[in-house]
């Protein structure tokens, strides 16, 4: 069961260089692309921990892609594992920009960058569209109503009302925390 | 001494951007425009469509590019490391705390109610995505003029690819790109006629 670390290292950089190079569109886009890696195809991850993975990355200052290519480094290799995935996670972005703006006004007038881009979006959503889908039934399963009051109220405080990433998380912390804190007094007065 | 103030100024940047994205874009333009002088206003308006229209988070593209332009490639490394170096310190301690006490039922129930919370703001990315591509730039309202059911239909068939095929997503965003080539390449060459 124990993989070699340096295998697991090198495997760890190559993804996340991989996926780095193709996060258009913000972080949640390489959030799920990992997810789609680690938890579906290498099962290194469990779907419970990626989230709560995702939710560290989330609320840690800093971009989320660099946050969540740290957060998986760590879980899967120590401190190695977070400079592998690092150097992973940025290396693309610093090449390709260096790039572009050397060539800046050529390339947002080039009339194919502009169609594979725009292009690219729809298979983006798809993508995000698919991992919601099969997360958001996990989070029905569990049959738990204040999971999914807390999910859908999330969702209406992110898109309708734009709050703060940062303020959900914490409002949400404060609710498991008190909920965890009132069953197990519930739990000590049955006893 | 240039080097200095650029790690410094993207330690900052780094250090107080919380959500990721178009949250640390008024916290970069303050530092690299209002206070540093580094770039014009013009030339931020520049940097956020290059970043825009490159993979990678906002904040690593503008310090290789602020940096770029101050000091040359070791400017862009160390605006990079100042910009990074934050993350590394907070999310690394974070993750330790969560490997050693996540079997406290404290954190456990902590956890346990973030999950659906990250699924949410997951979905919010998603749907804003999808807006932009399925409706003409800058409207979101439902008239018909303005959706582009070309979007909807390679979502469609992506949704197809990734569920029943289960083509690797990448492929499946990179074909997606190169359908809308093939289309306008076709568009273009239809009206010349």
């Amino acid at each position: 069961m124990e993989k070699k670390k340096s295998e697991v290292l090198k495997k760890l950089f190559l993804s996340t260089l991989y996926l780095s190079t193709f996060t258009f569109g913000g972080g949640y886009v390489i959030v799920t692309l990992m997810k789609d890696k680690f938890v579906d195809q290498l099962h290194w991850i469990d779907e419970e921990e990626m989230l709560d993975l995702i939710a560290i990355a989330q609320s840690s200052p800093g971009a989320v892609a660099v946050n969540g290519a740290i957060v998986v480094g760590y879980k899967l290799g120590g401190l190695p594992g977070v400079l592998v995935a690092t150097l992973g996670a940025i290396i693309p972005p610093m090449v390709i920009l260096s790039l572009v703006s050397l060539f800046y006004q050529a390339f947002r007038t080039n009339f194919f960058v502009n169609a594979m881009l725009s292009g690219m979006k729809a298979g983006v959503g798809a993508v995000i569209a698919s991992v919601v889908y099969d997360m958001g039934g996990n989070v029905v399963k569990t049959k738990s109503v204040l999971s999914v009051l807390i999910m859908l109220a999330s969702f209406v405080a992110c898109y309708f009302f734009h709050v703060n990433v940062v303020l959900i998380i914490v409002a949400v912390a404060c609710i498991g925390a008190v909920r965890t804190l009132v069953t197990e007094k519930r739990k000590g007065e049955k006893a | 001494m240039t080097l200095l103030k650029l790690f410094l100024s993207f330690l900052q940047i780094g250090a107080f951007s919380f959500g990721g994205g178009y949250a640390a874009m008024p916290l970069i333009q303050s530092q690299v425009v209002d206070l540093h002088n580094w770039l014009t206003v013009g030339e931020f308006t520049d940097l956020v469509t290059i970043a825009e229209m490159t993979p990678g988070p906002i904040a690593v593209n503008a310090a290789t590019f602020v940096g770029t332009r101050i000091a040359g490639l070791p400017g862009a490394l160390i605006a990079t490391a100042g910009c990074i170096l934050p993350s590394c310190i907070f999310v690394t301690t974070l993750a330790f705390i969560y490997m050693r006490y996540r079997k406290l039922s404290l954190l456990q129930g902590i956890l346990g109610s973030l999950r659906p919370a990250v699924v949410a703001m997951i979905a919010n990315a998603g749907l804003t995505i999808l807006i932009s591509a399925f409706f003409v730039s800058g409207t979101a309202s439902f008239v018909l003029s303005n959706i582009q059911f070309r979007y909807i239909a390679y979502f469609a068939a992506a949704m197809v690819l990734l569920r029943k095929v289960k083509m690797n997503p990448i492929k499946v965003m990179v074909l997606c790109g190169v359908f809308e080539v093939v289309w306008s390449v076709g568009a273009e060459l239809l009206a010349r006629l």
